[in-house]
Parts: structure tokens; sequence; C-alpha cells
């Protein structure tokens, strides 16, 4: 059972682990790669709605993953496959969720959910999954989802590593902030010759230069980045250095260079967001998952705003005037998603001295 | 290779020639009326004057308020060429007319005719389409961009292609260059096979040429829509995977939207070479991409580029909601993608990818029915008329949806053959698998046969499962007793509350849950109502509910929130206090019923909204314009059954619906829909059954004093000799309950009477045959009217150039008549008049007339639209089916202008196009039973010219010298004599087989004798091998007993691309015409000149 702080209740068929979860109720509209949606850290203390009906078609397979374990908190689909089939697949979603002890929940009106939270904003929810029918409490999801504040919880503290980790050997050393970095980011780095150090989000400006970094790549992640104000300051104290922020990563560069963020009222999650590059006119299909957003008047004469979102106009990437400092929005590691925006990767390592 | 203008839009572009597909064909059907359309309104909003030329007239974009200018012409350079020159455009799409007029832009570019009038290529331009359509030149940029292909040749002679073959393991795929829907293409399983393709593909690539490829059947297939603006920005609108995998043409296969069996990196893989190859080739608009991946190992290759807007492009519009001709008609003017507007949202740019929360299926309609005899193995050519589309929320949900859209009737499949048709595969592959899994054949077993993934091989046993939990319901089933029933009212037989949910979530119908647990459909509807079970209904919005869209498209499904109510108030989605009225559909496009109904159905549409009415169309159809969004007020995507029409009608609440327009779909709803206490608008259901039953309507014309041939009804082979006999041979016969597509026939005496009991018809008391005297040597023709209960307004009469006893659907004819006296033509108004009033007709009607000796016999009635409702409207220009749905809103004729007859300006003539071709097997005969899928229209002040253009405009290529050759059975052979030698007079070589040469040759005529096939040579076949015939006229013998040597002698020319003209009156006026051509240049003229 799925129930929503303003009252509204979900029953369908749990799946997954048994259990009783609150977070944060959020929808992605991706089609495609359910596996590194649900790894993806930036998706800590929320429950996720899939609006593609179909989940667990091609199961669960090795390669996928976007970090060690499921980071959403509850999963709700509106059909869940039992029986995938895919030459990749190794065990089924089900039995996925059951071992990262994550409840899910199907057979449940995911459109009705969605088009809620479209019209009143993402919800504090609880989902709640048991063997018999009689040990779920309605009102008490309801009053746990009432009790819930998304916003008051820094999450990153919770995802981010507690050990620096290295990969790659190339000449030239950048330093990840792991605010709750996805997977693909460090293979992009990696794959472009460079050695990566992943830090803590909370490394300080000194532990991080003792890596004597060529750049700094401050990831996506959870949460409220107003919360962040720490790693902000860490970020500014680096401006020697190239800097690409990703996802809140960029939002974080906007706290450091005394912009404010906002809440979005359902955020952007999913596959098909366009985005205009201003200099050069392209549009990107972009691969997103925020709920904040950079305030575009809040930021700097020196920092100009690269990128629009097109559906709404909001801040997609900014860049410094004079700098190698610039971060995105959204998702140039994809997974899921589209690659189109995988230049920036490119570009950041030209940044690279 | 001449140099290529540049294509982005200086701003100087403001006059636009759109080139449409020409007649329905297989393979080329109502999806290019649809992007024309989208594409002519999306220019004129740019400000853009459009020129349109189509030579079909059942199409909407020859309408005068979708195009500025219309020209209903042949689809040919010469004739294009004469209206560039008369209208100027400076600008020319190539792109939405399918590959027809892909093919004459490229043929107008090489020839210099664009060049010399200046004229851009608009859009994607002539070097990206000659290398994404030259099959080597392709291939050679694939090894550059480091794409995989599968290894192939483009073979010039069968030397080379022998070689490739030696070279490479059979099967081996052939596809001969530019040629639409896989025409003549097919896999050769070895040399034989292999030969008999190249001949056939030489003769038919209009450049000679071979694509010979290796085959990867079993990969699985994906499809890509995308589109690129001229600033290199890419989106792909949809992508979607083959159910069948490789080996069935993708027109051919079971589609699911959006791919079911991809992960993200797969997905993300094809997405990215699909960007790469769209860049390389430099796509500017629609395209569209094949791709197909070894799910075992991940490895993919390219299959196909279609540089152009397809029957996948529109598929994947109405799959997603996404405009895509619309979008790429403004990219042709060099506009980015960013800068056009969403139109479902109107908020949001075109510059998005549609995200889906549903699942979509789309299920080929095939002509089996009316063509048992043709081949039914698929491959790579099409041989699907239309298509059903469906969507749901669930796969099973949708796919049932569109297996009952296709209205065919179950087949009854014998389990010895079920691997046949599962291996073949033919059209009843999906059939048999589910019969298989019925019948305890395992989902592994499916597989090893097929290669189809086992994600919808799971899928069909869930229905299976699902069929067999109901039916258990049912004790007295002997076959079920495995299944156990959950129900906890097993009293009474009916499912349970949970069972009834479970099996409307996968898509089931009352009818098929009564047919399973033997009760009856009406049992199961109240049960569900009593459950409240009700079906709910979901927007199609391009953004799975992101955002607040305003497309009023929905389907239905059973979920927990219906969307109307949660929004009512808000967007032109939501109720208003205007009348509504029901639009049923026709479904997919079928022989028999094709593009015209669509037409007309659109058009009542268009004429409610004019007339402060909300439009609610109900269709499932997605090639075809009433199912886009922005024809109707509201679209509902649904099977045409009474449970899926009654649902909307419930919720909708009509005033009234309209089941004139529909074909015999709408109209076999009209008596359940009238029962449920839905309102037909127009003629009432009494009506509508005087003109069906037999009995009802002889009655009727006695009491009018209306002739009408003799006829009767036999319950047994007896009694229908008897009957026979007493109204004298010749007879038409037909069954009025048909089984395997055997419907009419003539017959001419006893013997064959015997036989076509005996072979074709299943004849007992509740089943009789019908039998009426076919009225020999006497002229057919039909009337199209719109009666508002008072009076009769008639568009025209229109006489069938063939002789009676051709269906009236494959009949060439021509308005105003020309062999009908005067005074036959006003008692045929007068007649019409009378009939029409008897049978409280309002709205449209259409009556089929025979007339010998100026004897005028009444042949059926139907009052409804009829198929030449489209051609007759712009053959005068009145919208008749416009006016008709005002009819039926209770204007007056005089009201609405009308009275009379009025006559066109020109002659107009209407010619028709046969599937022949694609359905090998079948022979080229015609008879009572409708076997055309399309038609184009010629007009001109003299009838010949008209005929003649309107034969240039149904593909035939119709020689002005060459050689002519005649075997004709008797009865036509002593009328051949002044034909034959108007031929020769007119500079044309005379051929013909020993009989029918002697009457020549009698005559004074030259003539060259030539042997029957394998009676020596020279002989027919080897004439037509050696190119000396450009024309044939072969007219069958009796019936359905077709000589062996007429039948291959048709065959033959038709592989061979030679008209063959199979009826001595057209073989007369077709002389007639040529002679006319020979001897006077052919000017084309506006639409506007046929009427005034």
């Amino acid at each position: 059972m799925l129930a929503l702080s303003d009252g509204t209740i979900f029953e369908g068929i749990g799946f997954g682990a048994d259990g009783m979860r609150e977070g944060e109720l959020v929808f992605n509209t991706s089609m495609f790669g359910y596996q590194e949606s649900l790894t993806d850290p930036s998706y800590a203390g929320q429950i996720l709605v899939a609006t593609y009906p179909l989940i667990g078609n091609y199961g669960i397979s090795k390669d996928a993953p976007e970090s060690e374990k499921v980071h959403v908190c509850g999963y709700a689909v509106r059909e869940l496959c039992e029986t995938p089939s895919h030459s990749q697949s190794i065990k089924t979603l089900d039995k996925y969720l059951k071992e990262n002890s994550v409840p899910g929940i199907c057979s449940i009106d995911t459109r009705s959910i969605v088009r809620k939270i479209r019209d009143f904003g993402v919800m504090p929810s609880c989902l709640q999954v048991a063997q018999e029918k009689g040990e779920i409490d309605a009102q008490k999801l309801i009053s746990a989802a009432k009790a819930l504040d998304y916003s008051k919880t820094d999450f990153v503290a919770k995802v981010s590593p507690q050990e620096t980790k290295e990969y790659g050997s190339g000449k030239k050393t950048v330093v990840l902030m792991d605010c709750g970095s996805k997977e693909n980011i460090v293979r992009e780095l990696v794959l472009r010759g460079l050695k990566v150090v992943r830090v803590p989000a909370f490394a300080t400006e000194k532990q991080i230069r003792s890596y004597s970094p060529d750049g700094i790549v401050v990831s996506n992640g959870p949460g409220d980045p107003a919360l962040l104000g720490e790693i902000a300051h860490t970020v500014r104290s680096l401006f020697d250095l190239p800097i690409f922020g990703i996802c809140l990563g960029h939002q974080i560069l906007a706290h450091a260079i005394g912009g404010t963020t906002y809440k979005l009222k359902f955020g952007h999650r999913g596959a098909n967001h366009p985005v205009l590059e201003k200099k050069t006119g392209r549009v990107a299909i972009t691969s997103q998952n925020h709920g904040y957003a950079v305030d575009g008047k809040s930021i700097p004469e020196e920092f100009e705003i690269t990128h629009v979102n097109l559906n709404d106009n909001t801040v997609e990437g900014m860049a410094h005037k004079t700098l190698p400092i610039f971060s995105i929005q959204y998702h140039p590691e994809a997974c899921p998603g589209p690659n189109d925006s995988k230049y920036f990767f490119e570009r950041f390592v030209k940044c690279l001295k | 290779m001449p140099e290529v203008k540049k294509t982005i839009n200086s701003g100087k572009i403001s006059k636009v020639l759109v080139i449409g597909s020409g007649p329905i064909v297989i393979g080329q059907s109502a999806e290019f009326d649809y992007s024309g359309s989208q594409a002519c309104q999306s220019l004129r909003e740019e400000g853009i004057k459009v020129v349109l030329v189509n030579s079909n007239p059942a199409t909407i974009q020859t309408d005068t308020d979708i195009a500025d200018i219309v020209y209903i012409e042949p689809l040919l350079a010469e004739y294009l060429e004469k209206i560039i020159e008369k209208e100027k455009p400076d600008g020319i799409i190539a792109t939405m007319g399918g590959q027809t007029a892909l093919n004459l832009c490229m043929e107008l570019h090489k020839k210099g005719v664009l060049q010399k009038h200046n004229v851009q290529v608009l859009g994607t331009p002539i070097s990206a389409i000659e290398l994404a359509e030259d099959r080597g030149n392709f291939a050679h940029l694939m090894e550059k961009l480091g794409q995989p292909i599968l290894a192939s040749i483009a073979a010039g002679t069968k030397e080379q292609a022998r070689e490739f073959a030696k070279a490479h393991p059979f099967p081996l795929i052939l596809r001969p260059a530019y040629t639409l829907g896989g025409t003549g293409g097919g896999i050769a399983r070895n040399q034989e096979e292999f030969e008999d393709l190249l001949e056939l593909g030489f003769t038919l690539s209009p450049t000679r040429q071979i694509l010979i490829e290796e085959s990867v059947i079993g990969w699985a297939e994906f499809e890509y829509e995308l589109l690129r603006d001229s600033g290199g920005n890419c989106i792909t609108i949809c992508n979607m995977e083959n159910v069948d995998p490789m080996g069935v043409h993708t027109g051919e296969s079971v589609v699911a939207a959006p791919s079911q069996t991809l992960s993200d990196k797969e997905h993300q893989m094809l997405r990215d070479a699909a960007f790469c190859i769209i860049r390389a080739i430099g796509i500017v608009g629609g395209c569209n991409m094949q791709f197909a991946l070894d799910q075992k190992s991940g490895q993919y290759a390219v299959v196909e580029v279609n540089p152009r807007l397809s029957r996948s492009s529109a598929l994947a519009s109405k799959a997603t909601g996404y405009p895509i001709a619309r979008v790429a008609a403004k990219l042709a003017l060099g506009k980015k993608i960013h800068e056009i507007k969403n139109a479902v949202t109107k908020t949001t740019p075109a510059s998005f990818e549609p995200s889906l929360d549903y699942v979509v299926v789309k299920i080929p309609r095939w002509p089996f029915d009316k063509m048992a005899e043709g081949e039914r193995t698929l491959g790579t050519q099409m041989k699907s008329t239309g298509e059903a589309m469906a969507i749901g929320r669930t796969f099973e949900e949708a796919f049932n949806k569109a297996m009952r859209s296709r209205e065919v009737r179950a087949a009854k499949i014998k389990d010895e053959e079920l691997e046949k048709h599962i291996k073949g595969p033919t059209d009843l592959r999906f059939d048999s698998m589910l019969q298989a899994l019925r019948i305890g054949w395992g989902m592994e077993k499916l597989h090893a046969l097929t290669g189809i993934n086992m994600w919808f091989l799971q899928k069909l046993q869930n229905i299976t499962e699902m069929e067999s939990q109901i039916a258990a319901l049912n004790p007295d089933d002997a076959q079920n007793t495995g299944a156990k029933a959950q129900n906890e009212h097993s009293g009474s037989g009916l499912p349970s509350k949970g069972l009834l949910l479970a099996a409307k979530r996968m898509g089931f119908s009352d009818s098929q849950i009564a047919l399973l647990c033997k009760k009856t459909e009406d049992e199961i509807r109240a049960a569900r109502i009593l459950h409240k079970i009700l079906p709910t209904y979901k927007m199609v919005d391009t953004c799975a509910g992101e955002f607040d869209a305003r497309t009023p498209y929905y389907y239905s499904t059973y979920e927990k929130e219906d969307e109307r109510d949660f929004q009512a108030g808000q967007g032109n989605a939501a109720p208003s206090n205007k009348k509504r009225v029901l639009v049923i559909g026709s479904g997919p496009i079928r022989i028999g019923q094709g593009i015209e109904f669509d037409y007309c159905c659109c058009h009542a549409s268009y004429a409610l909204r004019a007339a402060g009415y909300e439009s609610i169309m109900v269709n499932n159809n997605p090639e075809t314009i009433s199912t886009d969004f922005d024809t109707s007020d509201r679209l509902y995507f649904e099977p045409l059954t009474f449970e899926d029409v009654m649902n909307v009608a419930e919720r909708e609440k009509p005033y009234g619906a309209i089941v004139q327009f529909g074909g015999q779909t709408s109209i076999n709803l009209a008596a359940k829909l009238t029962h449920a206490g839905v309102r037909l608008l127009g003629t009432q259901l009494d009506g509508i059954d005087v003109a069906e039953d037999r009995e009802r309507f002889r009655d009727l014309l006695h009491k009018l004093k209306i002739a009408q041939p003799d006829n009767g009804t036999a319950t047994n082979l007896q009694q229908a000799l008897l009957v026979a006999n007493k109204i004298t041979y010749p007879i038409v016969v037909r069954p009025s309950y048909v089984i395997a597509g055997r419907g009419m026939q003539i017959v001419y005496d006893d013997e064959q009477l015997r036989q076509y009991i005996a072979e074709a018809v299943q004849v007992s008391e509740s089943r009789p045959v019908l039998i009426d005297k076919y009225i020999e040597s006497a002229i057919e023709c039909e009337i199209d009217g719109i009666c508002d209960g008072k009076s009769l307004f008639i568009g025209g009469i229109m006489e069938h150039i063939e002789r009676a006893g051709v269906h009236s659907g494959d009949a060439s004819c021509v308005t105003p008549p020309v062999r009908l006296k005067k005074s036959v033509q006003q008692e045929i108004v007068r007649l019409s008049q009378e009939l029409a009033l008897a049978l409280g007709t309002i709205g449209a009607i259409n009556i089929q007339y025979v007339v010998r000796n100026d004897v005028i016999y009444v042949l059926e009635a139907n009052p409804r639209a009829s198929r030449t409702i489209p051609y007759l409207s712009k053959a005068i220009g009145i919208p008749l089916a416009k006016m008709a749905t005002m009819a039926m809103l209770g204007k007056s004729l005089p009201q609405l202008g009308l009275s009379g007859q009025k006559l066109p300006a020109k002659y107009a003539v209407k010619s028709v196009v046969f599937p022949f071709l694609k359905l090998r097997g079948v022979d080229f005969v015609l008879g009572p039973e409708m076997k055309s899928t399309g038609e184009s229209m010629g007009a001109d002040s003299e009838f010949s010219i008209a005929f003649y253009k309107a034969l240039l405009g149904a593909n035939q290529k119709i020689p002005l010298k060459g050689g002519v050759v005649f075997s004709l059975k008797d009865g036509d052979k002593e009328r051949v004599a002044p034909v034959a030698a108007l031929f020769s007079k007119m500079g044309f070589e005379v051929y013909a087989t020993p009989g029918t040469a002697q009457v020549i040759e009698d005559a004074g005529i030259k003539v060259h004798t030539l042997q029957k096939i394998d009676s020596g040579t020279p002989n027919i076949a080897t004439a037509i091998g050696e190119g000396r015939v450009q024309l044939v006229i072969n007219t069958p013998k009796h019936g359905k007993v077709a000589s062996t040597d007429g039948f291959r002698i048709r065959r033959l020319s038709i592989e061979k691309n030679i008209p063959c003209i199979t009826n001595f009156e057209a073989a007369q006026e077709l002389a007639g015409a040529i002679e006319k051509a020979q001897k006077r240049s052919i000017s084309v003229s506006r639409i506007e000149t046929n009427w005034q």
C-alpha cells in the first residue's frame, strides 16, 4: 500500500522486500533504464514511480548498476515483469529489490499518481509491503507520510563514500567530489585517459589538493543543495583549477558563487528533456534527475548561463566567463538516457593543463 | 552527379509543390494522405502557397481547403513538368508521398526539370536521397562510418549476383532497388528461388539493380523514427520492436511500441547509431531506420534507411501523439526543431522525445479473406493492405484490442497446419500460436520455430492461461478440466469480480469472455456493470503525463482514474455544452473498405464542427487522417466492436451517432447501437434493414414497380439447380455466409453450379445461397445521392466502362455517362428518388443499376456512403460527405443549396489498381468479388483522354506505340477486328493467339500469330520476354475456370509490368484513348476546371 501525504491511498500488489519506507514521491518518464535509475544515489530518500507501465522486462544485469546498491526507498510500477527475457539478465527485478531490502508496489494506476504529482508537486509518501493486507494500517502510513520533510535531511552525508578510491592511471588527475556519484561518471573520465581520485563529498580543500589534481568534478547527488554550504565553500576555494559540476554539482557551484537554488514543483526526471546550448543553437536530448534548480537571476556577473531547458526555461548550464569552470544540470554520463552530451567530458579534458 | 542546391529556406520560398503517392496499393496506403495533408497544412501555416498533385481523388490532401491549388493528374514526370511550367513553384517536397513521390522527384532532378524551372528540393536533399536509396553507395558510407551492415551486393547483372551467391550461403535476401513496399523482393532458400527472384527483380527495379544480402533471419528487428533539422539537431520520435524477427517485412510484422525487450544500453547504442547515420547522410526532415539485433550477442546491423516519411512514421505519430509530418514539413523550410511548438502540449517545443506510458501494438490486415488462393507466406515483400493499432496499459490489453480491431473472423486452424502457419510464417501466425498454446505446445517450441523473444510468447501464454481460467467456469467443457476455476460465484458460471477485472485488464472483450464461459455478451456486460468494472479513458499526451496536455486523444483501459472527470472544465479536451455526435470509423484498410470511407468520416467530422457540434471519432487505423487528433474534437483510438463503441457512447452520451461513413464496419453496428439506445443520425435502422434484407427489398421494389433481375434463394444443391434453371443461366451466386473468401461468382451451367456449391460454400437452412439472374451485355451504372427525406440530390450517374458483372469497386467508371441515353438517365434519376424516399433515406445513398435494351434493373441500394463519394465529390466540386452529414443534422436540400442533379464540366473517369503483383498465385480476373485496393481519377473534356489519364494515374504504363497482343475468349473474338484495325492503323504491331489471329487475319489486318505457351515458339511468353509486346489484351473464359494458359499470360504481364486488359469493353475504350493521346498534347488543369 502506498499512502500520500494528501491522504490518497493506492492499494496494489507488493514486491521486493517487506517493510515500510517513507520517501518523497517522484516520477521518472524514461521508458528504459530502470536498473540504472534504481541505483542512482540521487534518488536517496525518494520513492520512485515509473511512468512506463511495464517494468522489469529485461531483468537485472551485472553491468547496469550505477552504484553498489539500490538507492530509491520504494518503487511503484504499473506491471512488474516476473519472467524477464534478456541474455544479460541474471535475476528478476523482484529478487533484486528483495536483496536490497527495498519494497515495491505494482498493479496500481501509476499515471494517476503522476498526474497528481504534476498538479500538486512532489509529495511525501509512505510505502508498506506486507504478506497480509491486515498488517497494513492506512492511517499510520498517511501520518508517516505527513511527518516526512525531505528537504531537512542531508542525504549527501548518507550516500557519499567514507573512503577515497582511485581509478585509472592517466597522467592527469581529477578529483571527483562524490556527493552520490553515478559510476558512469568515473568510467567516462577513466575512458578519456584520466586518473580519477574519488573523494568523499566533505573532503577538505587541503585533502583534495594533496592529490595535486589537474581538475575537479563535482558529482550528482541527492537532496537540497542549500544544505551543502560546506561543500560549496570547498568548491569556491578550488577556483584556480578547472571545475566541472554535474547536476547537484552544478547546484553546489551556484551556491559557491553566491547564487541560490529553489525547489521545482515536480522536478525533471527522465531521458527526453530538450536543452538548448545558447551559443551554438544546438539542442540536446538529455538525461535528467533533479528536484531543485539554479535561480538564473542569482548568478553573478562573472558567470553566464550557457544552457536552458526548452520545456520550462530553467537554467541547465552555466560557465565562468573567463575561467574553465562550468556546470550542467543534466547527466552527460547518461545511464540511463541519451549519450548526446558526452562531449562535456571531452570539453573538460581539454581544460586540463 | 549534378550539383545539389542548398536546401535552407532563405525566406524566398513562397510556393511549394507537394507530391502525393497515387492510388492505394499494397505497401503504399493511406499513411501518405496523412503525411501529405499534414505537410500541406503545416506549410500553409508558414504562409506558403501549396500546390498539391495526386492521381488519387479519395484523399483529403486533394481537397481544395487542404492545399491552395490541387491537381488530380497522373504521377508521371511529364505531367509534373507541365504542372511546374504552369504553377512555377519555387520549392518541391518529395518526402511526403512515399516511394512514388521520392522516385518522381529524383526523375525530375535527373532530367534537369527542377534545375530548368528553378525549383529547390526542400528538406532532405537529392544527394542524401541517393545516398540512402542506392544500396551500393549506402553500403560504402556505412563502412566509412563503422556501422555494421549485412554483407551485401548491389548487383547490376545476373553474373554479379550469382558470384555473390557462390560466396555467401543461402538463404539470401533479394530486394530490387527503388521499389515500394519491397515489391519483387523475397528470400531465396536455394538456387532455383534465387534465379526466380533475380528475373523478377531486374524487371521491376527502375534502375535495374538488385540488392542481395546475407540473411539474419531470427535476429530481432527494431525501428527508429527520427527527425533532423538543417542545424544538425536530431531527435527520435519513437522506437518500435517488431515482434516477428528478421525475415518478415516490417509492414507485415506485429509491432510493439516502445521496444519491450531492449535494455537502456542497447537502446542507446541503436539510437547513437541512428544519429550517426542520419547526420552522415544529411537528412533534413523525417527518416526511418531499421536495425537487426542479435539478442544473444548484442551485435547489431543496420538494415535499412528510408529518407522520407513512411508507414512507420504514421504509426509512430499515432503511437506517440507526435505529429511527425507536420514538424518535418517545417524542418524542410529550414526551421530549427526547437523553433516549432509541440502541438500537443502547446507550451513546450517540438524538440523532445515522446515518452509513452502505455503499450502500442500494431497488427497488419491481410487480404486473404478475399483471395484465398493467394500464397499466404509472409516475407520481405508486403502483402497486407492495412493495419490496426491498439493502445493499452499492458501488452496483453493492447494485443487483444488490436486483434479484434482487425475485424477478421476467427480462423479455424487445423492442428496439423499450425506449424506451417507459425514457422512459414503466414498471416495466421499469431492466431496459430495462440491455438498452439491452447493445445499445450510450450513457449520453447514456439520460440524454436519462430525466434520470437520469449517475453512476447509469455504474454501470449498469459492470454491463453486467462482463457482457460474463464473456460473452466463451465464444467461441461471437457477440454478445460485441467484448469481450476477460482470462482466464488461458480454456481452462476459467470466469472467473479476479480477474474473479470483481470481479464478486462488483459484486454479481453465481453464477447470473448462470453464465448469462453458459454454466456452471452449481454450477460457478461451486465455482470461487469454490476461489479462496476468500467473502462477508464487515458490520454495520449506525448509526455507520459509530465505536462498538462491538450490533446483530445484517448484510449480505454481498466484503471482507477478516468481523465476527463479529473480535469473537467479545462482545455479543449473537456466537454462543452455543444451537442456531441459520434462518428464511427471504418477500421483497417482492406479490399472493399479502403481510404474512401476514412475520407468520408473526416468530412463528417469537419462538417459537424463547422455546424457547431462536437465530433467524437472512434477508429483504430493508424494510417489515416480520421485518427489525427485534430480532425475531431475528441478521438478515441478503439476497436470498432459494439462493446468498445458503446463504452465510448456511454461516456460521451452523444446526441447521436453517424454510421453511414464507416463502410460495413459501422453499418454493422447500427442495430445493436440502436437497441442500446443510441440515436442514429440519418437513415434509421428500418431503412438499412429493408435495403439489406433480400425479401424485404424485393417486396419494396415490387410495390414500387421497379424492375430487379430475377432472383431466388436455395438451401441445398437441388433447390439451387431448380432456381437456376427457372431464372435461366447465367446467374450470379453468392453465399449468405462467406467462408474462405469465396464470395460471388458468375455461373453459366449446372456443372459450374454443382462445383461452386460443393467447393465454395456451406449451404444450409440458416445459410442459403443467393441466386440472381446475371444480365449479360448490359451497362452497369450507379448513383450517389443525398436525401433529406423529401427529395434526392443526385451527385452523378456513374457509368461503368466494363460490362455488368464486374464488382462496382473494381469497375472503371465515368461521369457523366457516355453510353446511356438521356431518357434512361432521366428515368434513373426518377427511380433513385422514389427508392431513396421509400427507404426513408436521410443522408447518403448509393444505388446500383444494370441497363439492358433501355430497361433499368435495380441491383442494390445502400443507404450509406459508398466508395465513390470522394471521386464524385472531386468530379463535381461538391463535398458530398459533408452535405450528407448536414442532411443528417436536419438541413434540407434547399438549405444546402442542392437540387436535382449536378453535372460536371468535364468527363471524370475513375480507374482502379489491383494487388496482383504482390499476391502471387492470384489470377487477374475481374468478377463480382472485389479485388482492387485503390483508385485514380482522370478528367478531360474528352472522355477518351480522361480514361487515358485515369489509367496512367492508376500506374498503368499505357503505350502509345509498340506491340499489342490479343488472346480472347469466344464471344469477344468475333468483335476483335475493328479494335485490331485501329491498333494497326495507329502503328502498333498486332500479335494474337491462333484463334484470335484467324479472325483478325480474315478481316484483312496484318497480324503475327503467336502460339500459346507450351505449344512451341514464337509464343506469347517469348514475345513478352523479348520486349516486343507493350500491351496485353486477354479476356478470360467464363467464371473461375480460367485456362492455365490465360492465367500464365496474365501473371507474366503483371510480373513484366505490362498493362493487361482483361475486359473487352475496356480494351475498346483504351484503343480510342490511345488514338486521341497520339494526336493531341494532353494538358494539365487545376481541379476547379472540372466543375465550372
